[in-house]
């Protein structure tokens, strides 16, 4: 019996010992750096700075002088620990957050046929085009939901919401939609046009009472701080612009202008 | 006797209920001319032909409509005299937005056509003259691809053409216009593979039929052997789907594998469709544009399944009310055949120069896809003509791997439907290679 | 067509062969059939109590457990129906109720529902059951045989309380009776002691020419197996006559057949491409003989079957059907 405690015991400072010198002698040497400026990031691993999670980028910052307003989870506020702690300057990238352009919910917008199939968007979007009326309209399978990392998209009655409060702007909700509905856009503007449609009026009347019908009112209501231009038959906010005028959420008639800011 | 079994067995295939006694034995049908057409500039496979008419002309039969656009194109010809209504855009039977032209046939005569130029004898023509009058007509793949034929009797040089087989498997389900084009058009038929022979200066043509088309062999061996045709033969093949799969048929009557990523020219095989052949035949010899086919209307849904000749752009509506109208308890509209066909969120869909049938489908005819996982059973592998493993494709395109899928080589699959047919699970299997392919063809190449 | 009333659209093909799992299941249970009509000759209400405790168990667990992770109901799909057959007919006919729901347990909630559900196993659930049982509760997986004296059988006193391939390994019965025509008889009519379902390799051969002829399994798997067992004990027969039973005996004793047409076939677990599975068949042919053979188990069956599930995922990847159109010696 003792025998064995004493055999056991041996091995088990055997192993340690050897293992400590492995740790110090095998020791890969990293900048110790690296492993701080990881600790500064959010840890997402969201990909939204390009790089392949936060550590590689962290790698980068430290290694390869890579821009420190890049983080979008983190933000300014990363982006300033960051400056601080490598000691450089750079201006804070402003936050955006995704939206999606379609109001087109399944009690305004008609659906074509009885789609039997992969609920995935991508895949519905072969089937026959996609069951919805509306061409571009977004078809609700939840695509973007799924891949979102933050839980931040909802699907709300056949049509997917960003949650902008939950949204890290990683970008993977845009690749997923087969239909390009979703933008990045600055946090700060609030007013957006929910619609992507660039069929005619008639046309889109007919699919889907949410839908941009081409009326242009938005358009000459903001005449003077050319915010909103056409775009064929679609009204498109320019995002570098502030929409002042904000009648034209009251104004316009299918009301598919929304303002956040009233949320 | 200038009939002969092809002797190479295919791996794979599926027996689905073929159905083919509901419009099979009845003599075509013509369809008087709709009142209204909408032509799509997308015929063919390649881009689609640019419009040369605008809203308001008036155009007379088998004058152009739309002009071929590059080199893997076709042109687009007026089946009819009439006003341009309009050129819209629209939607294609697979989904796709197309163009349409909109043609107002009321009030026009069947004689107000452009001038033909007929010939006595194609013989004296030479072989750059018959490819002239086959590209200006417009001919293109009739049995679902559309590729523009004249490309296709232009094989590179290197790549001589030994063998010609005409493909009269027909292998899809409900459809027969192939196989009353081989009953009622014997003559149009041959002519057509004597004139492709001396395009191509092929010594060899086989006309490959499936073998549950006992009377066609039998009409076509009889024409060929009274007018002393040595040089074409008769190859049955037994019945199932895919047997007019192109690479299949080409392994079944001559063995030869046509390698991956290639064309059949590689192994100097061509393959032709009845239906093309005989629009061949139609431009060289009555130099006659493309401008109508045969298309069967079949399924448990329909009052009178027939075979019709309906000119392009006809829409699917006529079809139906020409032949009795829908029964009660139509669940599905399919543009093609059943298994590889594409099924239509309305009636309103207009015929192509490669809408070869029509189906208005019961619930019993149709199944639903369900969300299932596998239990790898195996029937999709053994099903599969093309010897890949659906089941593992399946589940690394539901994991949404498409490299892994890419390299078990989704990009081979020909989406003939056999693994999906055979999956005991319902699973969508097809439509989970489309999407990886869809997926992989976007990738900005390596 | 009507507002409210859509045509319905999907991928392609549109048109079915008809086949379902539920379908194939139940031309499983149809095949086990004639297994238990043998169960319930020899052994007699212990053979219905099995069956039935086994198969309520499992489908009870697989309504539970799918319930209690809120996903969708699989017992209309009738696997969890065979499990439980399957489970009862590798048990011996003494065996307690209360342990054959402990293994119901295992083999459903644990081999099968853990990881996701039918499709997701990567070992056969009954044969995960069974194994668990064995190691668990061998005393009563192995011993207090009883059989049970229906009007029927003949000579059932001859062979006393252990199994035939237990007195193999012990060598409590000699080889040449073993190996006896009359022997071999009563092995492949059932007339022995063993597990309910086991016992008859006449009915469970006659449940593997159905699913045969229904397409459900391929004679790829059992041949292979069976095959190779024969093989090795002819072998091992010509060598020495008298220190090895006989070939027949190895293939109609123990669990062979059962294993051979109902466990080792098992789709999900085995797999798919038919040179796999002929490479599947070979390797638990060959360990069944060595443990038969040279191991401290009587049988082999369960342990090898076990052991080729966890090779089967490297089987698919490496036994895959050339694709047409590739040159040789390309993947």
């Amino acid at each position: 019996m003792i025998e064995t405690v004493l055999a056991i015991t041996c091995i088990g400072f055997g192993c340690s010992f050897a293992l400590a010198i492995a740790a110090k002698f095998f020791a890969v040497k990293e900048d110790p750096k690296i492993g701080e400026v990881n600790d500064l990031l959010p840890g997402a691993n969201c990909g939204a700075c390009g790089y392949a999670g936060c550590m590689d980028y962290a790698k980068a910052v430290v290694s390869d002088d890579a821009e420190l307003n890049l983080c979008a989870p983190g933000g300014s506020d990363v982006t300033a620990s960051l400056c601080e702690y490598l000691g450089k300057t750079a201006e804070a990238a402003e936050k955006q957050v995704a939206i999606v352009l379609c109001m087109g919910t399944d009690d305004v917008a008609k659906r074509r046929f009885d789609y039997n199939g992969i609920a995935d968007c991508r895949s519905a979007h072969l089937v026959g085009g996609g069951d919805k009326a509306c061409t571009y309209g977004c078809l609700g399978y939840s695509s973007c939901a799924t891949v979102c990392p933050t839980n931040a998209i909802e699907m709300i009655n056949g049509v997917a919401k960003v949650h902008p409060e939950l949204c890290i702007a990683c970008g993977k909700c845009i690749s997923a939609c087969p239909r390009n509905l979703i933008k990045l856009v600055p946090e700060k503007n609030t007013v957006h046009i929910l619609c992507s449609s660039k069929d005619k009026g008639p046309v889109v009347r007919k699919v889907c009472t949410s839908g941009c019908i081409g009326c242009t009112m938005c358009v000459r209501l903001t005449k003077e701080e050319e915010s909103i231009s056409m775009d064929g038959f679609l009204a498109k906010i320019d995002y570098t612009k502030e929409v002042q005028n904000k009648a034209i959420v009251e104004k316009c008639p299918p009301k598919c202008i929304i303002d956040t800011s009233n949320n | 006797m200038n009939i002969f079994k092809a002797k190479f067995k295919i791996h794979g295939g599926v027996h689905p209920k073929y159905r083919k006694e509901l419009a099979r034995n009845e003599e075509t049908k013509k369809l008087p001319l709709p009142k209204i057409l909408r032509i799509s500039t997308t015929q063919h496979l390649g881009a689609p032909s640019k419009p040369v008419v605008k809203k308001g002309d008036y155009v007379k039969k088998y004058q152009l409509l739309a002009e071929a656009a590059g080199f893997i194109s076709a042109p687009v010809h007026s089946p009819a005299a009439g006003t341009i209504k309009d050129i819209v855009a629209g939607t294609g039977a697979t989904g796709a937005p197309i163009t349409e032209i909109i043609l107002d046939t009321n009030n026009t005569s069947d004689e107000d056509l452009v001038g033909v130029f007929p010939t006595n004898d194609w013989n004296t023509l030479s072989p750059e003259t018959i490819l002239n009058r086959v590209r200006e007509a417009g001919v293109v793949g009739a049995g679902g691809a559309g590729f523009p034929t004249y490309v296709k009797l232009s094989p590179p040089p290197g790549k001589e053409i030994q063998t010609l087989i005409i493909n009269g498997a027909e292998c899809e389900p409900y459809l027969t216009a192939d196989y009353r084009l081989m009953m009622e058009h014997p003559k149009c038929l041959v002519e057509g593979i004597q004139i492709i022979c001396k395009v191509l200066n092929v010594q060899d043509a086989h006309i490959a039929i499936e073998d549950n088309k006992p009377e066609a062999i039998e009409i076509l061996s009889k024409y060929v052997e009274e007018n002393s045709i040595p040089n074409i033969k008769i190859a049955t093949l037994p019945t199932f789907y895919p047997q007019g799969a192109e690479k299949q048929q080409i392994f079944a009557v001559t063995g030869k594998q046509v390698p991956s990523g290639g064309l059949p020219s590689e192994v100097g095989v061509l393959v032709e469709n009845t239906g093309t052949t005989v629009a061949i035949y139609d431009a060289v010899v009555k130099d006659l544009p493309f401008i109508e086919r045969t298309t069967t209307v079949s399924g448990y849904g329909i009052e009178n399944p027939s075979n019709v000749i309906a000119p392009i752009g006809t829409p699917y509506q006529d079809l139906i009310d020409f032949c009795g109208g829908p029964k009660d308890g139509v669940k599905k509209i399919i543009s093609g055949g059943p298994m590889m066909g594409f099924a239509q969120a309305t009636a309103e869909t207009t015929t192509t120069k490669t809408t070869s049938g029509l189906l208005l489908l019961t619930a019993k005819e149709i199944s639903q896809y369900e969300s299932a996982p596998c239990i790898s059973c195996g029937r999709c592998i053994a099903a599969c003509p093309m010897n890949l493993m659906p089941a593992e494709l399946s589940q690394f395109c539901e994991a949404e791997d498409f490299e892994s899928a890419a390299e078990h080589r989704v990009m081979d699959c020909m989406e003939c439907g056999c693994c999906a047919f055979s999956c005991p699970a319902h699973r969508p299997l097809v439509q989970h290679f489309r999407t990886a392919k869809a997926f992989l063809r976007a990738q900005p190449k390596k | 067509m009507s507002e409210e009333q859509f045509y319905s659209v999907s991928s392609s093909p549109h048109v079915h062969s008809g086949a379902s799992i539920h379908g194939i299941m139940r031309d499983v249970v149809i095949a086990m059939i004639p297994a238990f009509i043998a169960s319930v000759i020899f052994f007699g209400l212990d053979a219905v109590r099995l069956t039935v405790v086994c198969v309520a168990s499992c489908v009870i667990f697989e309504y539970l457990s799918r319930r209690i992770m809120k996903r969708n109901q699989t017992i209309s799909d009738l696997s969890a129906v065979i499990t439980g057959m399957l489970l009862a007919y590798n048990l011996p006919p003494s065996f307690p109720t209360w342990m054959a729901i402990v293994g119901s347990f295992v083999a459903i909630v644990i081999a099968k529902q853990l990881f996701g559900g039918l499709g997701y196993n990567p070992f056969n659930p009954a044969l995960a059951g069974r194994l668990f049982l064995f190691l668990s509760f061998a005393f009563a997986m192995s011993g207090d045989w009883t059989p049970w004296s229906y009007i029927n059988a003949e000579n059932i006193d001859a062979i006393t309380t252990a199994t035939p391939l237990g007195m193999l390994q012990e060598s409590t019965g000699s080889i040449s009776f073993l190996s006896s025509n009359s022997n071999i008889l009563n092995l492949f009519l059932g007339k022995v002691n063993g597990c309910i379902g086991e016992v008859s390799a006449l009915a469970l051969i006659l449940g593997g020419i159905y699913l045969l002829w229904r397409k459900v399994i391929t004679w790829h798997i059992p041949v292979a197996y069976i095959g190779t067992v024969a093989i090795f004990a002819t072998i091992l027969y010509v060598i020495d006559p008298t220190g090895n039973a006989s070939p027949l005996f190895h293939l109609f004793s123990g669990g062979l057949m059962l294993g051979a047409i109902f466990m080792a076939t098992d789709m999900v677990t085995s797999p798919t491409d038919k040179s796999g599975m002929l490479v599947f068949g070979i390797g638990c042919g060959l360990l069944t003989m060595i443990i038969r053979k040279w191991g401290s188990y009587p049988e082999g069956v369960s342990f090898s079957i076990f052991i080729m599930n966890a090779t089967t995922p490297l089987l698919n990847r490496v036994c895959k059907p050339k694709m047409f159109g590739l040159k040789k010696g390309k993947a």
